[in-house]
């Protein structure tokens, strides 16, 4: 009806209100989705790193987007943790008998999500800056950055929102993130695939957090970024646009 | 405008093989309380979640305010609302950002009006600002009524509105229940308690094996049994009249 696609901005508005002040209430989700990614650059630059080859001599400008991307990987279970309890309260049934899309409280989480993310990713950039990292990029190249980093968070929130509306119980909604933190420690985030057997490195360097990582490293040393981010564009609107139809057909029935 | 508020023809409705309504018949009439009376699992929540458009029907018709709810789910959103079995309102906000929340989905011109109006009628002014985490079973009740309430929706829906409530908290209710069908609002709730059907309302409908078995008014329904004879009972007050004439000092807080 005319009236529900009227409202629909309006609508998502007031859900982004909600879940943004659940956010805000609860600072705990993005202390400890910002805190393990930073424990883990410590690990990797003050531990481990001395004994790791990248060819370069600043090994945080090597390791921080792929911490990054570890950051946005476990910051997105909290969209389906959220998205679950709104399905069990049963606060999304009074939402969905009422005269409103029902895709503007979905929006309303993927939004916040993003919110968040960025929150925790700006954090972690200000502690790799003290932990030594550098970066001759101009403003076009980080805006770049930022552009990849929010369709990178978009592409999983929605697979989180699959998550979060068909889970079962809310370990089921939460459990889907682990593969994919871990998805960064078998590309090129930590080390050069290089040095990968044969069968490891034909994995690490055709999925799409080698390109994604490429791409960043690429744009934040102002080297030029090749097809790196054609190919990581490529993978995470394919993602995003896959997964959304999912959590909207999800969503429908 | 029809006379009856919802009709309700010949409805089926199974989960897997489990056949949950078997062609279900009634009819309530505008400005009316209805109680739907049945046990647990005999599909009394099956039913309000196709008048509310939450789920759909395998068979036979269901119309709200005129609106056939598999054909025009939005105008039946229009018009009605639900309060769900389990309280549907937002722990993490506070009583009035809920209520503010609602008002403005429902696109009212002044939802912080409405909120402060709400809040007084149900008795929550005091708790307005506290976080609905902090509120008792009772509060979170008449909250989710008074959600509920605003937009001032021609028929609500009330699954269960009493259950897990202390007498106090269950006369509260009803106190608010009976105030909505005397300003014209029509009621459909349901119960497995006969003395909340007994106190409330107008007609009648008991469910049982997937059918509506008896309806009417209580008078009706008592005709169906066998004449009254006179017998000489010892009447000794209850533990509910007991318990409620001791804690009735502190007034209907």
């Amino acid at each position: 009806m005319e009236a529900v696609k009227k409202h629909f901005f309006s609508d998502m508005g007031v859900m982004l209100g909600r879940s943004m002040r659940h956010i805000f209430r609860s600072m705990d989700t993005i202390i400890t989705v910002t805190i393990m990614p930073i424990a883990m650059m410590l690990l990797f630059v003050y531990v481990l790193g001395g004994a790791i080859q990248t060819g370069t001599d600043n090994y945080v400008n090597y390791l921080l987007p792929g911490i990054l991307l570890i950051a946005i990987a476990s910051g997105i279970s909290y969209t389906a943790y959220h998205l679950f309890m709104d399905m069990q309260s049963g606060i999304f049934d009074r939402f969905h008998s009422m005269p409103i899309a029902r895709s503007a409280a979905l929006w309303g989480h993927v939004l916040t999500s993003l919110v968040s993310n960025a929150i925790s990713v700006v954090v972690i950039i200000l502690v790799a800056l003290i932990m030594g990292f550098r970066s001759s990029a101009g403003v076009l190249s980080w805006l770049a950055v930022a552009g990849m980093l929010a369709l990178f968070t978009l592409a999983l929130t929605w697979i989180a929102a699959i998550a979060g509306l068909s889970a079962k119980s809310v370990d089921g909604a939460v459990a889907f993130s682990y593969p994919i933190i871990f998805l960064p420690f078998i590309s090129s985030a930590f080390v050069p695939t290089q040095s990968m057997r044969p069968v490891v490195r034909a994995f690490a360097e055709n999925q799409p957090v080698t390109s994604i990582v490429g791409a960043i490293r690429a744009l934040l040393s102002g080297q030029p970024v090749g097809n790196s981010i054609w190919i990581a564009l490529a993978w995470c609107l394919g993602i995003l646009v896959l997964a959304c139809l999912f959590a909207m057909r999800t969503l429908q029935t | 405008m029809p006379n009856n508020s919802i009709h309700v023809k010949g409805l089926q409705k199974s989960y897997k093989k489990l056949h949950v309504l078997r062609g279900v018949d009634f009819e309530v009439e505008r400005g009316s309380i209805f109680a739907l009376l049945g046990s647990n699992g005999a599909g009394k929540t099956t039913i309000v979640k196709i008048l509310t458009t939450l789920l759909k029907q395998d068979g036979g018709t269901a119309a709200v305010n005129g609106f056939d709810v598999a054909l025009k789910p939005d105008y039946v959103r229009q018009s009605i609302s639900l309060t769900g079995q389990f309280a549907a309102v937002d722990e993490i906000l506070t009583g009035r950002e809920n209520l503010i929340m609602i008002a403005k989905l429902r696109h009212i011109k002044n939802p912080r009006q409405v909120a402060d109006d709400l809040l007084n009628r149900l008795g929550l002014a005091d708790a307005a600002d506290r976080r609905v985490s902090t509120y008792s079973g009772g509060m979170r009740r008449r909250l989710d009524i008074a959600m509920s309430l605003a937009g001032k929706p021609q028929l609500i829906f009330l699954d269960e509105p009493t259950a897990g409530l202390d007498p106090e908290g269950r006369i509260e209710v009803w106190k608010v229940v009976k105030e909505l069908a005397d300003g014209g609002t029509t009621v459909f709730l349901t119960t497995q308690q006969l003395e909340e059907a007994e106190q409330l309302a107008d007609q009648i409908a008991i469910l049982h094996d997937g059918r509506i078995i008896a309806g009417g008014t209580l008078a009706e329904l008592k005709k169906l049994f066998p004449p009254a004879k006179v017998e000489y009972v010892e009447k000794e007050p209850t533990l509910e009249e007991i318990f409620l004439a001791i804690v009735g000092e502190k007034g209907g807080k």
